[in-house]
């Protein structure tokens, strides 16, 4: 089929972006807020042809779209999307219009490049969940930093700097590994293009060393333990739009690629290594969850909570069965949304009362009732109570784990427990209790446009929560095509040839 | 009777969510009346619906099946379903009755009170999820509704949000639950890799056949069937505060009354006897299980009702019986007496919201007064009130004839006829038990409305009957408090009531051996059969005992219990200290877990990773840099002397045949 939806959806952001920039000087910040809003608004337009176009059916790559980019190296301008690219997409584009809402009023200081950076930003990221050729990949991927690491930069707190260089170096130093196994592969396959690496034979000790390039890219992003500690930094220095985006679409980074490159590719180095992993992913759920318990600053715990809930995601994906990466999948989704619902409830408070640590709060619920209300729902969902889309991922993952090992089972499922105890621990000594304070007795509820980003996010979080259905559905083809292919070994057909 | 049954199942929980959302959303704008309307009225609407279902299931009716699939995965459905049966039935029958009393009688409790709508929403969608729970035809939503009324539960008991006490009870109630919930999500997750299915109906049909497989544990073999049921009882004891896991249970009484009646009669803590009952098919397989249950109940039947001798809240006595009376419960089902565990199930229903209603009635009556060592005398002031508690306390204590002496005679027999290891401890203990049971009950009896008033001047003159709308359910809870026991008597545990819905194998069946001791009386010779025999058995001595005993600690001789006290000290300080369980779980898990994360945090994350090898590595990097800073000497003839050894060793290595 004949399309370039894909190519107006990665376009259509940036281009917005630029224009943003050029037209909403100093002086013109509501003009740049309304062409942002615009812009955010048509590229999420754009995603719903995407969504009525797609077939369910097949595992094929669909809206493909390929020009020569670098002929000399084989590169293509190669575009398209599988199920799991698409929910990807679509959370990505319905984000975006979030974050552009919470940003109306806070940002009040250079609102043209912030509305930018994120539209810019969104049509990368958009790229790397469409890229069918590595370097095209790489390109979005790193691309999409830049805009982050300004956000994070300018509009951050004062550790800021601190923050994004500590951000800048883990990711660096895992994408370059990783851009040195797509030069491997080329110098194996002569291509760029995944579909031949899917079916390139490698041998098993090649295999295990690409695994760890892999790895170190995106482990950095998911992020696993050992190399999560750049977050829990980079989230307090973040303004709220920027946790926003990293929690909800940047993290995800990390768990498409596994799906993406490290199963298909990798094959056999993903079993062989698959006990690695999934003890990487309890050690995230059990360690990190005692780790949030102890946080003192909201942005830190729930940035700790993202690190143990993406566990989920990575020891889902390593059980290797359907349930396991539809759970690991549906987890992602949901973690943007609840994630990102979090930060802006923090953001929300810090609006007010320009503080991030519990202490500062206390009996918040007796002046400001309707955000209580609403944040009591996203920190249930953060608890994986049923009927919020926070269940349904860990529900399944745990299930699949269970197959496998039924320990496995028994320490993800700490969870129920322990992100219960850490998120509403927070929320009662934040939100009830007697007035704590003066600042606290003189906040004002939720305006408006407040009520509007979170009435969205907890419709989304129920509505998958009530009714998952559609979600997997979009998937199944594409998670069953990932099965097989992970199952399949790849070492047989080299026999030998390898050096 | 209706064309099509579906439509009025969906109608029943329906009615009361989109009440629920109503008053909760719109509270403000449709006002305290509005608010207590809707929600009333569809309570109202899903009680006469239940009885209407409730006499379509027992005109041989039934319904198994989907409403919609909530998601399939790796080829196995997950669907939200009815299982319309005997059992789910009687459940929402008494559930939406017990739910409405409550509701009728907030109205008055909460009067004054600034969170009434929300109050309204909350217990509207605390009924939607007790009957999703019970109508359910697979685990999945059993699960769904066992944790909505963990939440509901804990947005209740914390619903002054402004105390401190009532808000560390909820999350304390909030935590406990989930202990047990993931037992509980094991045993379905259990269910599902034995079973491939969360259909109750695929589930049961598939156990006799899976009853053999087994797996090694701990050195030992153990069997599936077994290992699920005990998974699935973890969240049994979470849920209906079996001991170790009651710990939240005394003080959700932080919460208003109305919810603690709720949450004690029909909602919540039934939520793990219906759940055992439900899956007797998988229990009958396994006589540890079975063992495992009666014996966790019958500790908790007589412990717990031990330490509400010493309590002086008059809710916390009433939530020390609850605790006891939900082991009596357990014990049955233990005993795979599951019709006598839902037959108890059903009385204690009645009498136990009609305690609590009536300690409520009280403790408006003396402005939100709890202490009974400020009350006393109430009989006269509020007759109505005391007549009410008095039919209630003979229901709970087994008084023969009322509701609660048939429910708990029959649970005694059957224990007593069990042959399960365990049985001969179980029966002491709630044989032991009803004696305390009269004993705390007359107390509270004695010291709430007999006596001396204690309460001072102020509050004396002015204490009065409360007002219709907390004295009507009051009348109304009283009666099948009374009749429920005779009315169910026969039918329950003789007459094959609930069908299909309750499996006993043979050789387990205590209550057709109890039948067999009754063999010719049937009707109202045989309760009369029962009733003179209930006069001269054990229990009703004991019963009479601890009345006694009560009536002279606190009305003959009260500076008794005093003396009592000074001299078993030790005892007493035990049972005032709940055996210690809040101060070890304190220690241990609240803190534990907390002193653990710190460590782990100051330790794993700030020391180890970001210490030595996050900012580690840049130290390296700086001292590596600043010494090959000493070869950028700036000579040329250094260069590129560099630059041909370089050259040579890597012409070296890649010429190297």
């Amino acid at each position: 089929m004949e399309s370039n939806l894909l190519s107006l959806l990665i376009w259509t952001p940036i281009v917005g972006g630029i224009v943003v920039l050029a037209a909403g000087g100093e002086t013109r910040a509501p003009l740049a807020r309304k062409l942002s809003l615009a812009f955010s608004i048509i590229a999420l337009l754009l995603s719903l042809p995407l969504y009525n176009g797609f077939d369910k059916t097949t595992a094929a790559m669909q809206f493909e779209e390929r020009f020569p980019w670098i002929s000399t190296f084989n590169v293509f301008y190669h575009l398209g999307i599988d199920g799991i690219s698409l929910v990807l997409i679509l959370l990505t584009a319905f984000l975006t219009v979030i974050v552009v809402i919470a940003g109306w009023q806070v940002i009040q200081d250079k609102v043209a490049q912030y509305m930018a950076a994120f539209l810019i930003m969104e049509g990368l990221m958009i790229g790397v969940f469409s890229s069918l050729d590595a370097i095209l990949f790489y390109v979005f991927w790193e691309g999409m930093l830049i805009p982050m690491f300004l956000i994070i930069g300018i509009w951050g707190g004062p550790n800021r700097i601190y923050a994004t260089i500590k951000f800048f170096l883990y990711t660096l130093l895992g994408s370059l590994l990783m851009l040195v196994a797509f030069i491997y592969l080329y110098q194996q396959s002569g291509s760029f293009s995944l579909a031949d690496y899917y079916d390139l034979p490698i041998g098993k000790n090649t295999q295990i060393m690409l695994f760890f390039a892999f790895l170190a890219a995106f482990a950095v992003k998911v992020p696993m333990v050992p190399v999560h500690t750049w977050l829990p930094d980079a989230h307090v220095e973040a303004p709220t739009g920027g946790s926003v985006i990293l929690a909800a679409i940047m993290l995800k980074m990390g768990g498409y690629g596994f799906l993406r490159f490290s199963l298909p590719i990798l094959p056999d180095a993903s079993h062989i290594l698959a006990g690695f992993m999934i003890t990487l992913s309890l050690i995230a759920i059990v360690y990190i969850a005692l780790v949030a318990l102890v946080q003192d600053d909201m942005k830190k715990l729930i940035a700790y909570s993202s690190i143990a809930h993406m566990g989920f995601v990575t020891l889902g994906f390593f059980v290797f069965s359907a349930q396991g990466i539809e759970g690991g999948i549906v987890q992602m989704i949901s973690h943007g949304f609840i994630s990102g619902a979090l930060f802006l409830c923090v953001g929300v408070l810090y609006d007010r009362m320009h503080s991030r640590l519990i202490s500062s709060y206390g009996g918040v619920a007796n002046t400001m009732p309707v955000f209580a209300a609403f944040m009591m729902l996203f920190a249930m969902a953060n608890a994986g109570l049923p009927g919020t889309s926070g269940f349904v991922g860990e529900f399944l993952v745990i299930l699949a784990a269970f197959k496998i090992n039924a320990w496995y089972a028994v320490l993800a499922g700490t969870t129920l427990i322990f992100g219960a105890a850490y998120t509403l621990w927070m929320y009662k000594r934040v939100i009830f209790g007697v007035i704590a304070n003066t600042e606290v007795k003189t906040l004002t509820d939720v305006n408006n446009r407040e009520i509007l980003f979170l009435t969205l996010l907890a419709g989304m979080v129920l509505l998958i929560g009530v009714w998952p259905f559609p979600i997997l559905d979009l998937v199944h083809a594409s998670v069953e095509q990932l099965v097989a292919q992970s199952a399949v070994s790849k070492i047989e057909i080299v026999t030998g040839a390898i050096r | 009777m209706f064309e099509n049954m579906k439509l009025v199942y969906m109608a029943i929980p329906l009615s009361c969510l989109v009440a629920s959302v109503v008053a909760g959303i719109f509270g403000r704008k449709i006002g305290r009346a509005g608010a207590h309307t809707i929600t009333i009225l569809a309570v109202a609407i899903a009680f006469a619906l239940s009885l209407v279902v409730y006499v379509d299931v027992l005109e041989g009716n039934k319904f198994n099946g989907s409403v919609y699939t909530w998601m399939v995965s790796g080829g196995v459905p997950f669907e939200i379903g009815f299982l319309i049966d005997e059992l789910s039935a009687t459940m929402m029958a008494v559930v939406s009755f017990v739910s409405l009393m409550v509701h009728v009688y907030t109205i008055g409790y909460m009067h004054d009170d600034p969170g009434y709508q929300r109050f309204f929403s909350y217990i509207s969608l605390f009924t939607f999820s007790m009957l999703m729970l019970v109508m359910s035809n697979n685990f999945l939503q059993l699960f769904f509704g066992w944790e909505a009324v963990g939440l509901m539960s804990y947005l209740l008991i914390g619903f002054w949000f402004d105390r401190e006490s009532a808000i560390a009870a909820s999350l304390k109630a909030f935590l406990v639950n989930r202990v047990g919930d993931l037992g509980f999500l094991l045993g379905i997750a259990a269910v599902v890799a034995l079973f491939g299915s969360l259909d109750y109906s695929v589930v049961f049909a598939g156990a006799p056949g899976a009853a053999s497989k087994s797996f090694s544990f701990l050195g030992g073999e153990m069997t599936w069937i077994t290992a699920i049921c005990l998974l699935l009882f973890i969240g049994a004891m979470g849920k209906s505060a079996q001991v170790p896991l009651h710990v939240w249970l005394p003080d959700s009484m932080e919460g208003p009354t109305p919810i603690s009646a709720l949450i004690h009669a029909a909602t919540m803590v039934t939520a793990g006897i219906f759940m055992v009952a439900r899956m007797s098919p998988l229990y009958e397989l396994s006589e540890t299980a079975l063992s495992v249950v009666m014996v966790i109940g019958a500790i908790t039947a007589f412990f717990m009702a031990l330490i509400g001798l010493v309590q002086h809240d008059i809710k916390r006595v009433v939530a020390y019986s609850t605790l006891s009376q939900l082991g009596y419960m357990m014990v049955a089902l233990g005993a795979s007496a599951y019709a006598a565990g839902i037959f108890h199930l059903v009385t204690h229903a009645f009498f136990k919201a009609l305690l609590f209603l009536a300690a409520g009635s009280v403790i408006i009556a003396l402005h939100h007064q709890q202490d009974m060592r400020a009350m006393g005398g109430l009989r006269k002031p509020m007759p109505i009130t005391y007549l009410t508690a008095v039919i209630g306390t003979l229901a709970l204590v087994g008084f023969p004839g009322f509701a609660g002496f048939f429910s708990k005679d029959a649970i005694i027999e059957a224990v007593h006829l069990s042959e399960l290891p365990g049985s001969g401890f179980a029966f002491i203990a709630v044989t032991a038990g009803v004696f305390v049971t009269a004993f705390y009950s007359f107390r509270l009896l004695f010291l709430t409305f007999h006596g001396r008033p204690r309460m001072d001047q102020e509050t004396r003159r002015h204490v009065k009957e409360s007002p219709w709308v907390v004295w009507v359910p009051l009348v109304l809870l009283a009666i099948p408090s009374i009749l429920a026991g005779a009315w169910y008597f026969e039918p329950m545990l003789f007459g094959n009531f609930f069908g299909e819905s309750l499996k006993v194998l043979p050789e387990h069946d205590t209550l057709a051996k109890l039948a067999a001791k009754h063999p010719e009386a049937t009707g109202v010779a045989l309760l009369w059969d029962v009733i003179v025999h209930g006069f001269v058995s054990p229990p009703t001595w004991l019963f009479l005992a601890g009345s006694v005993l009560a009536w002279v600690f606190y009305i003959e001789k009260p500076e008794l219990p005093e003396k009592i006290v000074k001299r078993f000290g030790v005892i007493h300080g035990v049972l005032m200290n709940k055996y210690g369980f809040d101060e070890a779980y304190n220690v241990v898990f609240a803190r534990g877990t907390r002193e653990v994360g710190g460590a782990l945090w100051k330790f794993g994350d700030a020391t180890l990773i970001d210490g030595w090898l996050v900012n580690g590595t840049a130290r390296i990097v700086g001292w590596v840099s600043s010494a090959v800073r000493h070869i950028q000497t700036g000579y040329v003839y250094h260069y590129a002397f560099a630059m041909i050894i370089g050259l040579f060793l890597l012409l070296t290595l890649f010429l190297k045949p």
